[in-house]
């Protein structure tokens, strides 16, 4: 039986990885599952400098899902390389790691800085967060802005790239494209998709941002719709995530056309499910007489 | 850390406790490394509600790898909580957080101050301030804040403690908050516990201040992880957090307990 998957000429063991940012560095989850199972390890967005993100509250429970509005804290490149980079040494998961910016140059920066650290693998490139006023998603709404970030990055970049698109567009089709037509070694999708919920009580928003990114359950009809439709845009390998609780849901993502999955906000619910998704994909290999993981991406009729 | 585990919780007893105040004892395994002010997150069973409920650690009892929590039902998922009744089983993920750091009311005059659901987690730690000769402090007191005469675990603070009641009504103890039970007491201390509403613990750290008091405050905030991953319930810090290089303390991982002096409140 074959669980390894391929995207820019990198193997990873299994098609499971962590949603940016659901995940810290693996930190604080290594408690709860081995690191080393799992496909990749995909770090929380990290900028060239620290951020300190947003008010609070910065999370709010909704109907089968979350909304949040963290706004990308994070302790900059310079103590992520020092620290969890150095943490994820000890284990030989492949680490893919979160790139966020307010500017190209800072982008460009944190892309420069972690292209010669030999414990990156791939770099995922957010242009699609919803909670911060600059940059970020600025750079994920229209084609002609990702077309110039992507390529701008591919030029200084020496490891693959990944572009993280944002659901809320309205062709994702489009910006697939406008991605791949730049460079980009692969794209995931989807982030967030942006929400807002009020509490009719105090009459005040129930996040201090206002709005903030919807993820869970919830949203992953909409995700395995866009997954498919992106994968069948072009040709790079496409990473699927939105809502992921189960390893049935996993194999909905690769039967869309994903080559690999991330399990992001059921992390919270459940700490061990990185894992559980990586047997469970197994148990319905098993089960299913299914010898290779990739003879089932994009099988759907 | 590595003691942290999501596990299923037997009910043992549960019962209403004042109005809208829920007791519940739960075996689990998380009970032998629970240590007072710490907090578990417990989940639903409805599926439309995915995050754990941070609830505050009340008792343990180490015998009966037990723990009690004693909650306020604010919606949907305490609403459920408070339906369980003894042989079901709950998911629950801890423990979870620091605790009150005991060691710092060694051969101190020490006051535990709860207010509301705040209560709860000074009970356990006013035992263990009474027990073992290591870390016990010189004199405990406790003063607890309730709206009205619902003055719950008050029965029990008294046997750990001196203990002054305020309540908003003033149908018990002090007319007030806490701050005015300990102004009208004139009570003399060198360390401050506290739990409570935010702006009862600002009060407290002005007091404290003013006082020269050293203070020991556990905050609340919304919570998704519960394990310091998702940045969702930070709070301000006065210097650059170790952690996260900038000024915000993960309240779940970090706290919930913090010293006042750190806090930027």
């Amino acid at each position: 039986m074959n669980t390894k998957v391929k995207i820019a000429g990198v193997e990873f063991n299994n098609p499971v990885m962590t949603a940016s940012g659901t995940f810290g560095s693996g930190m604080e989850y290594a408690d709860f599952v081995d690191l080393n199972k799992l496909g990749a390890v995909v770090t929380k967005g990290v900028a060239n400098v620290p951020w300190e993100g947003n008010p609070t509250p910065r999370v709010a429970e909704v109907y089968g899902g979350m909304l949040n509005a963290i706004g990308l804290q994070n302790p900059g490149v310079d103590v992520f390389i020092n620290r969890d980079l150095e943490f994820l040494k000890k284990y030989d998961t492949k680490v893919i790691v979160n790139v966020c910016g307010k500017s190209v140059e800072d982008y460009l920066e944190v892309v420069e800085r972690l292209s010669d650290e030999e414990r990156v693998d791939m770099l995922e490139i957010n242009v699609s967060c919803p909670n911060v006023k600059e940059g970020a998603i600025a750079f994920g709404q229209k084609k002609e802005a990702l077309f110039d970030i992507t390529s701008r990055i591919k030029k200084v970049s020496k490891k693959p790239i990944i572009m993280k698109l944002s659901p809320n567009v309205t062709s994702i089709a489009e910006m697939a494209k406008a991605a791949e037509a730049a460079g980009a070694d692969a794209i995931s999708l989807i982030n967030t998709i942006t929400g807002m919920k009020i509490d009719i009580y105090k009459r005040k928003f129930a996040l201090a941002n206002k709005t903030g990114g919807l993820s869970g359950p919830a949203i992953k009809p909409v995700a395995v719709r866009m997954v498919y439709e992106a994968s069948r845009a072009v040709n790079i390998p496409v990473i699927g995530m939105g809502g992921i609780a189960n390893a049935e849901d996993a194999i909905e993502f690769i039967m869309a056309g994903a080559t690999a999955v991330a399990v992001g906000a059921m992390n919270f619910h459940d700490p061990y499910l990185t894992g559980k998704v990586v047997d469970g994909i197994e148990e319905y290999m098993r089960n299913y007489n299914v010898d290779d993981i990739n003879s089932i991406r994009g099988i759907v009729e | 850390m590595t003691n942290k585990m999501k596990k299923e919780a037997k009910v043992l007893s549960q019962k209403l406790l004042a109005d809208g105040i829920f007791d519940l004892w739960l075996e689990t395994e998380i009970a032998k490394d629970t240590c007072p002010g710490q907090f578990v997150g417990v989940y639903t069973v409805n599926k439309a509600a995915l995050l754990p409920r941070p609830i505050s650690v009340c008792e343990v009892n180490k015998e009966k790898t037990a723990i009690r929590l004693v909650y306020r039902v604010v919606g949907t998922g305490t609403a459920e909580f408070a339906l369980y009744q003894p042989g079901d089983y709950m998911m629950i993920l801890g423990p979870l957080g620091n605790g009150f750091p005991l060691e710092k009311a060694e051969g101190k005059k020490v006051v535990l101050m709860g207010g509301g659901i705040g209560v709860p987690p000074l009970l356990e730690t006013v035992k263990r301030l009474g027990e073992g000769t290591n870390k016990k402090a010189l004199e405990v007191m406790t003063v607890m804040g309730y709206r009205n005469s619902e003055t719950f675990l008050s029965d029990e603070f008294e046997k750990y403690s001196r203990l002054y009641i305020a309540s908003d009504d003033g149908s018990v103890g002090t007319k007030g908050n806490v701050i005015d039970a300990l102004k009208e007491k004139k009570i003399d201390c060198d360390v401050i516990f506290a739990c409570g509403p935010m702006p009862m613990l600002r009060g407290i750290k002005a007091y404290a201040q003013e006082n020269g008091i050293k203070a020991y405050l556990s905050l609340e905030e919304r919570m998704a992880c519960g394990v310091g991953a998702c940045l969702g319930c930070i709070c301000k810090t006065k210097k650059v957090d170790d952690h996260s290089h900038v000024k915000n303390a993960r309240i779940c991982t970090d706290g919930p307990v913090f010293d006042a002096d750190d806090l930027d409140m």
